[in-house]
């Protein structure tokens, strides 16, 4: 299977934007009202003064944009910081944007901000992730090497990490406790077209510039001193994927929760079909994450939750058990 | 790749300090299009720091390099690597990818960020992988391979770029006495298509045998260059390593075999 979808390269996007499709015809379909597939396409292109359309379009559209933009940048980012780190086990998280972000949360909610504005959450939030990328930036800037880079990040990670667990210390009521929990479970409940104008931009920015870096991931199997030699300038290689996930992972976990697993795993599954080549796996993890995603948010949905069944909850449910066959499944090759 | 004598990397007082100490000191010496040269000396002579400096992986603090008249360092990356290719000592390879994907990597300066390889393209990488003759395990994953294959897939790597030189820094480090001898010739064979090859050699013997010219780089400092014959003296040798030779030759090819200097007085 691996030869035919190396040979075709088009062969796995184009099955994985089928599943997308599928998927997002799915998520317009179940929630708190069930609509038809007739409902569902009647609500989307149909007159809009419909109660089907306002479900559709207002309710369930952001979301689903939403979810595929968030899975996209978490597929994306966990296949390029794999490839730039040269390291399998690497994480978008691994940068601290997520942990700031969602220290950034912790705070909104500590302050009681929610209450203020819907936006006051993921607006802070993305302060959080935003200084995060300040300090990656002045250490990128100064030539810091892949792993200067990465330990700031899990020093970045761990003082964000203290200072959540300092704030929910002081905070004076189990409720409020509950709900910065809850948020960081993460979700896509109640998402608006607000939050995708807030978060988009940033998440856009990020893929933008990850543009192009495949040639140089690649470049960098033979490691860094080959790399340059191939005429790969590394320096801008690092700036990019670095940034260029501090920037979509950040604005990513602003709107939806620090969801874990899809950048660690997404990208081991698309290896499965296309092989190693770091080049190769970018886009199908993107499409790949983006599909997964949306998957996940309606199984949120679903009764069996009660509708309190959290989006990072069940991502790890079920990535965690795929992640353990496929390092099963893989364990001679990666010898 | 044309076989004119008159083109050449030309290096010229290049001098590096690392780390506060200085590793090389105003060493300057030509590589001319078709030629093998070799740089020998002893462990920490400045061998390996000179191929970086020229490939600009660590920073020459001063010195010229310059390649067919042109000086490397206006060059951007990308034209740099066209006219230099390296094969660095004992590569890692960091993914499981069959042997024919990393020779691919060679073509890598000739390819703009998007673009696919080409007809021409897979055509130069079946060409290396036949010289080079690994072809045969084109489909292998490369982890997989034993130290001599990976070698020789790594050395068709660098070829694959075509570049009108080729920097290696001890090919036959780790191999076979047979792979060494298939390596040196396989850099004589790339210097007979008009290639300037510049190589770290450890042996003695192979770098009597297969280079055209020699550079012995003690303490950072160029202490003998010329044809092996003029470098390989038997003062320059106790000078530099400290060992005692005995030369023979055998079927009209010379060998050398070192010992040390207290043994053979």
């Amino acid at each position: 299977m691996i030869k035919s979808f190396q040979r075709h390269p088009w062969a796995l996007n184009t099955m994985l934007l089928g599943v997308i499709l599928i998927a997002v015809l799915l998520s317009a379909k179940f929630g708190q009202v069930d609509l038809t597939v007739a409902q569902v396409l009647d609500g989307a292109f149909g007159a809009a003064d419909k109660a089907e359309s306002i479900i559709v379009r207002e309710l369930r559209l952001p979301r689903i944009i939403l979810a595929i933009m968030a899975g996209a940048s978490l597929g994306y980012t966990g296949a390029a910081l794999q490839g730039l780190l040269r390291n399998p086990l690497a994480d978008p998280g691994v940068i601290g944007v997520s942990a700031t972000a969602s220290l950034g949360a912790v705070i909104a909610i500590y302050m009681g901000l929610t209450a203020l504005h819907p936006l006051a959450l993921p607006v802070t939030a993305m302060a959080g992730a935003l200084v995060a990328t300040v300090i990656l930036m002045v250490l990128a800037s100064r030539d810091a090497s892949v792993l200067t880079l990465i330990l700031a990040g899990i020093g970045i990670s761990s003082l964000a990490t203290a200072a959540m667990s300092l704030v929910m210390n002081f905070t004076p009521n189990a409720i409020t406790v509950q709900e910065m929990v809850m948020w960081m479970l993460g979700s896509l409940e109640n998402r608006t077209f607000g939050d995708l104008m807030l978060a988009g931009p940033f998440i856009v920015l990020g893929w933008l510039m990850m543009i192009g870096v495949g040639q140089g991931l690649n470049a960098l199997s033979l490691g860094e001193e080959a790399a340059s030699t191939l005429g790969i300038d590394l320096k801008a290689l690092r700036w990019r994927v670095i940034l260029g996930t501090a920037f979509s992972v950040g604005a990513t976990v602003s709107i939806c929760g620090a969801v874990g697993f899809v950048g660690l795993v997404v990208p081991h599954i698309v290896r499965a079909f296309v092989g190693f080549e770091p080049r190769r796996i970018l886009l199908p993890s993107a499409l790949c994450g983006a599909a997964v995603m949306v998957l996940a948010d309606i199984l949120t949905r679903l009764p069996i939750g009660h509708g309190q069944l959290r989006l990072g909850v069940v991502m790890a449910m079920i990535g965690a058990p795929v992640f353990l066959y496929i390092v099963f499944k893989t364990r001679e090759s990666m010898r | 790749m044309n076989a004119q004598n008159s083109r050449s990397l030309e290096v010229h007082g290049l001098s590096v300090s690392l780390g506060g100490s200085e590793i090389l000191d105003r060493v300057s010496f030509d590589v001319r299009a078709g030629q093998v040269v070799g740089l020998i000396g002893p462990n920490g002579a400045g061998k390996s720091t000179a191929i970086r400096a020229i490939l600009d992986i660590v920073k020459a603090h001063s010195g010229v390099i310059s390649v067919d008249g042109q000086d490397v360092g206006v060059l951007a990356p990308r034209e740099r690597a066209k006219r230099l290719a390296y094969v660095p000592q004992g590569a890692p390879v960091h993914w499981p990818l069959t042997a024919e994907r990393i020779v691919a990597l060679g073509r890598t300066p000739h390819l703009n960020p998007w673009q696919e390889l080409g007809a021409h393209d897979r055509a130069v990488v079946r060409e290396v992988m036949e010289t080079t003759d690994c072809w045969s395990m084109r489909d292998r994953i490369v982890t997989t391979l034993s130290g001599g294959e990976r070698s020789r897939v790594l050395l068709a790597r660098a070829m694959a770029v075509q570049a009108p030189y080729l920097l290696a820094d001890e090919p036959t480090a780790s191999l076979d006495p047979l792979h060494q001898l298939q390596v040196m010739e396989i850099m004589r064979s790339i210097a007979a298509t008009g290639v300037g090859v510049l190589i770290v050699v450890h042996d003695l013997s192979h770098a009597l045998r297969y280079c055209d010219q020699l550079v012995l780089l003690t303490g950072g400092k160029v202490l003998a260059s010329g044809t092996p014959d003029d470098v390989l003296t038997d003062g320059n040798l106790e000078a530099a390593f400290g060992v005692k030779v005995s030369r023979w030759s055998e079927g009209g090819e010379q060998f050398l075999a070192p010992h040390k200097a207290k043994a053979a007085s």
